[in-house]
């Protein structure tokens, strides 16, 4: 399939504004079913500051628009609206709880002569559903794993409860969403795995098992290193959300000062006659503190039979991080948090060592990286890998792209496409800027290549492709 | 108690007629052999050797004392010391004549200690003014003096073995003097001197032969590895499996050492027992002879008792009850004594029987969780070490056979397949313990491997991924996979196929594993053809350049089966292109057995859809 990309806004004068969040807002319509309760319905809502009958009337029009709907397909209500100004997402995570976010389209401001007002010319189909709908689902993903289901609240204090938890909980969290930089990554939720020989990985298999053995209040662990996972002792839906929540929250928050060399965490620790450069990211900043608190995030996973409340300690030694995960119905200690200390600090340690010497030997040998002709993202569905060298590092506050918004927008649109059949396919653009976008689906694989070769022809970007395979993907089934 | 006895006496000891009055006993230790002289030989000398072939009887002249009596090697000829200038010869060689010849010392005034024979028809006196070496001619009744050499000797020890004496010089008796025999040529070693804790003034004889014991053990041993015995008093050393024992009478009890243990925080030879103190095992003699009732009940030996003899290398010899008996080591207690794990390892792995107390100690690490991980690395990562080296060693001569010895397998050697079904295939099954623990075994021993860079076997990641599915530990599975933890092979990607219905992701699993082995092509088809994937299949083969040789029908059969009609056009087609390419025509070969998809073809497409002959 060969497109062409809708020409590219230009213009020095005009203003552009990217995507926005408008309105977010929770209601369970069983709440208030009888004319003058609607309010109660209301769980949530953001901006807060709005009047109540804007709320009610925003709140009855999208429960209007779901039921409708539903007439055409029961099972499967409307997931968004499109208007001009504005797309509306909805979700229903829970039974009779909906979800609902509204973002306003990016929009150009054109100036006018004469003093005349601007012409605001809104761009209606510039954003994706598949990935603000990823938006909201993780939403409600991240909230369930700090506070469990709305069901749980509800059942533990009755809807009083279960707004203050809202509240408390989203009142932040979409402070830290940031709508303009979201993308198909967002749409795939994946995680990034650090490379690793066998024998490394060996040797964490077994520190964890003898760290989960020593310290036999431990029920799951998970090994990160430089920001990407190398075991999950989690199932894979609660690790997702977890690493997004390590990710993007709590690694970036303390590697800042970490950066910014204020307060210095690099001062090693000794234990024994070890040094180790271990610390607690959650829980207390300073062992030895006598004020120190010994409290820690809870979370919650999936088990067989519903979910279970846990500790989240993260430890992390130079640029391991262990996550340590301990039933919330154990009070945890000083003692314990001294003896973890003690335990995981030097071995860490070392492991972290290990890790980046092996990790820099493998750099050596595969040779200087040279920039290369494309950049491309790779997702596996099975185990959600996912691999971009499209986008920088991602920071708490922004995630940065490499490539205009205009070509992510194009590998959106071909993930669409690739989500509405089953069977294998491959779709090559080329866009209007000399880009040439390539989108290849194998089985449950995924690969979105962007080329830079603006005088290559089909025949030769498709060369280019199989190449690329080769070389990076040479060690997986994938069809070409 | 009675499973801490490390020792034990054998259980069949060679029975010899007890010393007494008119019967004197001796022992050879070069043939390790037992003589009972009765009546100075006139009314019989039985010889009792380790086996009956060494066993000899016989009668000879009473013609005084005997003082010494030893055959020649392989029973040839018997020496027998009646005076303190002579020794008498008999020859035991059929054909030979019997009587008696007699050899004088050659020096003067000297009296003759004792003599070893160092060959069948070579022997050694030694005097207390020095040693002479003989040849024997057995046919001409006669010996010729080889080599002679004059020194002050106390005593001397001899050591059949390595054929060398060693004599005590000097007043105080503890320098000493090795001498080594070989094929008629007598060699003078270096002296050496055994420093005394107290030097006596006047000085006077301060070392006995008692206190030296000369044995030979596997690998070079050091001449100063020190023993710590913690005690004072009478010691008496034997050599069992590399393991010096020393005996001390009057706590009755014993020790044993090895010296090839490395102690961590000492001095390099400070050896300190490998085991607490403990006495023999105790010995019941069955009582025997022609007046006992077959169910008296045998009376316990005392052991350690004063009419014990200790010879090397492990023999203990009652004269008074008329036993010799092999000592040995039991290995059992040994686990019980010797808490610590890797000592223990190293212990075991040098003993000779080892192999099947090595694999109950690792059943019991293993399942006795309280051990803990690290206790159970240790101990993998020690059996392993020598599997690695036999391994190493075994390569070594398939490379360059005919240069080296074939190496031996010992006991120690504890591979894959004994771990797998000895310990592990039957502690995977085991009740009570956490599935976590047992994965975290099994992946501790793959490590193990894994670092002594020792291939792992297939059955042993079979038992992890059983393990893994037997628990739903799906998740898990996938990550070792994905970081290659399990090596790829072709059974190790069949059974994945085998999981898909539980676990689909182990589909792709599979299919990534085949193509990393890039010789399981035709299985990758075979898996893709069964998913109905034709297409995938046929493009698959393509970009492995198989195209040409694969059976069309296979392809066709499959592409019929999806109903596809235009899927089963398009496989068709492309085989005729690929006929056309080959042998100039798109029809199908007979052999192909391609005529009813011809015919379908046919009949859903008409004859016109069917590729023509280029006329080119």
């Amino acid at each position: 399939m060969l497109m062409i990309s809708p020409r590219m806004a230009s213009g020095m004068q005009e203003k552009q504004y990217t995507p926005s969040l408008l309105n977010f807002f929770i209601y369970n319509p069983t709440f208030g079913p009888r004319e003058g309760e609607e309010e109660k319905k209301i769980l949530f809502y953001h901006p807060s500051d709005v009047e109540k009958n804007e709320k009610i009337r925003n709140v009855g029009l999208c429960e209007a628009i779901v039921q409708f709907t539903r007439t055409f397909c029961p099972t499967k209500p409307a997931k968004s609206l499109h208007t001009q100004k504005n797309r509306q997402f909805f979700f229903e995570p829970e039974d009779n709880f909906w979800i609902v976010m509204v973002v306003r389209n990016p929009m150009i401001e054109k100036p006018n002569k004469d003093g005349k007002p601007p012409t605001v010319e809104y761009q209606e189909e510039e954003i994706l559903d598949t990935v603000y709908g990823a938006v909201v689902r993780e939403c409600y993903s991240m909230y369930k794993l700090f506070n469990g289901t709305f069901g749980r609240a509800m059942e533990a204090g009755g809807v009083e409860l279960l707004i203050q938890k809202l509240e408390k909980f989203f009142y932040r969290y979409l402070q830290t969403l940031h709508l303009q930089s979201c993308d198909l990554l967002d749409v795939f939720g994946g995680i990034s795995f650090f490379p690793l020989d066998k024998m490394t990985y060996l040797k964490i298999q077994s520190f964890v098992n003898r760290v989960e053995e020593s310290l036999s209040l431990i029920k799951y662990t998970a090994f990160l290193y430089n920001d990407q996972l190398i075991w999950s002792g989690l199932e894979q839906d609660d690790m997702r959300i977890l690493y997004k929540y390590l990710t993007t929250s709590l690694f970036p928050r303390h590697s800042e000062p970490e950066l910014a060399g204020r307060d210095s965490p690099l001062r090693p620790e000794v234990a024994g006659n070890l040094l180790h450069y271990g610390r607690f990211l959650t829980g207390p900043t300073n062992l030895k503190d006598p004020e120190a608190k010994f409290r820690f995030p809870k979370i919650f996973v999936s088990t067989e039979d519903g979910y279970e409340e846990l500790h989240l300690i993260v430890y992390k030694a130079m640029s391991a991080a262990a996550c340590f995960m301990i039933s919330a119905s154990v009070e945890l200690t000083r003692d314990f948090c001294e003896q973890l200390d003690g335990l995981v600090g030097p071995q860490l340690t070392l492991l972290a060592s290990d890790i980046c010497e092996q990790f820099t030997v493998n750099r050596r040998i595969s040779g200087p990286e040279k920039e290369p002709q494309f950049k491309f993202i790779y997702f596996n569905h099975m185990n959600l890998a996912e691999k971009s060298t499209i986008h920088m590092r991602k920071t708490a506050s922004v995630c940065l792209t490499s490539v205009h918004p205009d070509l992510m927008k194009i590998l959106g649109d071909i993930n669409c496409d690739f989500a509405r059949v089953d069977e294998d396919e491959e779709i090559i653009v080329k866009a209007m800027t000399d880009y040439w976008v390539v989108g290849k689906k194998s089985d449950q694989r995924e690969l979105y290549v962007i080329l830079n070769q603006k005088n290559a022809n089909l025949i030769e970007v498709n060369e280019e492709v199989k190449r690329l395979c080769a070389t990076q993907f040479n060690n997986i089934f994938f069809l070409d | 108690m009675s499973e801490e006895h490390y020792l034990e006496l054998c259980e069949n000891p060679v029975q010899f007629e007890h010393a007494s009055s008119v019967n004197n006993v001796f022992f050879d230790e070069a043939n390790k052999q037992v003589f009972a002289v009765r009546s100075g030989g006139a009314t019989g000398v039985v010889v009792k050797g380790p086996d009956d072939k060494s066993s000899v009887a016989f009668r000879m002249d009473d013609k005084g004392e005997v003082k010494c009596i030893k055959f020649s090697i392989g029973n040839k000829i018997l020496a027998v010391q009646r005076t303190l200038k002579s020794v008498d010869f008999i020859n035991f060689i059929p054909d030979y004549p019997h009587t008696e010849f007699t050899q004088e010392c050659k020096t003067k005034n000297a009296s003759v200690l004792g003599f070893c024979w160092t060959n069948w028809n070579e022997i050694v006196f030694i005097t207390d003014q020095g040693i002479e070496f003989y040849q024997v001619f057995p046919d001409k009744r006669s010996l010729k003096l080889l080599k002679s050499q004059s020194i002050n000797v106390n005593w001397y020890q001899y050591c059949p073995e390595t054929t060398v004496i060693l004599l005590s010089t000097t007043v105080q008796g503890n320098v000493l003097q090795p001498f080594a025999f070989r094929n008629g040529t007598m060699c003078k070693m270096s002296k050496f001197e055994i420093e005394l804790p107290v030097v006596p003034k006047p000085a006077k004889l301060s070392l006995s032969e008692r206190d030296i014991a000369m044995a030979t053990m596997e690998g070079a041993c050091k001449k100063t590895h020190v023993l710590k015995l913690n005690t004072t008093g009478k010691f008496a050393l034997n050599i069992v499996d590399n393991l010096v024992v020393v005996h001390h009478q009057s706590t009755q009890t014993s020790l044993i050492f090895d010296i090839k243990l490395k102690e961590p925080d000492s001095a390099v030879n400070m050896h300190q027992p490998v085991l607490p103190a403990r006495s023999i095992h105790p010995y019941r003699i069955p009582l025997a002879g022609p007046a006992v009732v077959p169910s008296q009940p045998p009376v316990p030996c005392q052991l350690y008792s004063s009419s014990w003899s200790v010879f090397q290398p492990d023999i203990i010899i009652s004269a008074s009850e008329g036993y010799l008996w092999y000592l040995q080591v039991k290995l059992p207690p040994a686990v019980i004594l010797l808490q610590d794990k890797g000592k223990l390892m190293d212990f075991l792995l040098r003993r000779r029987d080892c192999k099947m107390v090595i694999l109950s100690v690792c059943s019991q690490s293993t399942s006795v969780c309280l051990l803990g991980l690290p206790v159970v690395a240790t101990v993998f990562d020690k059996l392993n070490q020598v599997y690695k080296e036999y391994l190493e060693a075994e390569q070594t001569y398939t490379a360059v056979s005919l240069l080296n010895k074939r190496p031996v397998r010992t006991q120690a050697v504890i591979d894959q397949s004994d771990m797998y079904t000895h310990v592990l295939s039957s502690f995977t099954e085991r009740k009570g313990v956490s599935h976590k623990f047992i994965i975290a075994v099994l992946m501790e021993y793959i490590r193990s491997l894994n670092q002594f860079q020792i291939t792992v076997q297939h059955y042993l990641y079979e038992l992890v991924i059983k393990t893994l599915v037997q628990h739903n530990l799906f998740y898990m599975l996938h990550q070792f996979l994905q970081y290659h933890v399990l090596s790829d092979s072709k059974p190790l990607a069949c059974l994945l196929l085998s999981l898909e219905s539980t676990y689909p992701p182990a589909h792709q699993l599979s299919l990534d594993m085949l193509k990393r082995l890039s010789t399981a092509n035709d299985e990758i088809v075979e898996v893709l053809l069964s998913k109905q994937q034709v297409l995938g299949a046929l493009r698959f083969i393509r970009s492995v350049g198989g195209h040409d040789n694969v059976s069309s029908r296979k392809f066709l059969d499959a592409a019929r089966q999806t109903g596809d009609q235009m899927l089963f056009y398009t496989v068709f087609r492309s085989f005729q292109q690929r006929n056309q390419r080959l042998r100039g025509s798109p029809s199908f070969n007979p052999g192909e057995h391609c005529e009813e998809h011809v015919v379908h073809f046919k009949q859903l497409f008409g004859d016109q859809a069917l590729m023509k002959p280029s006329t080119v």
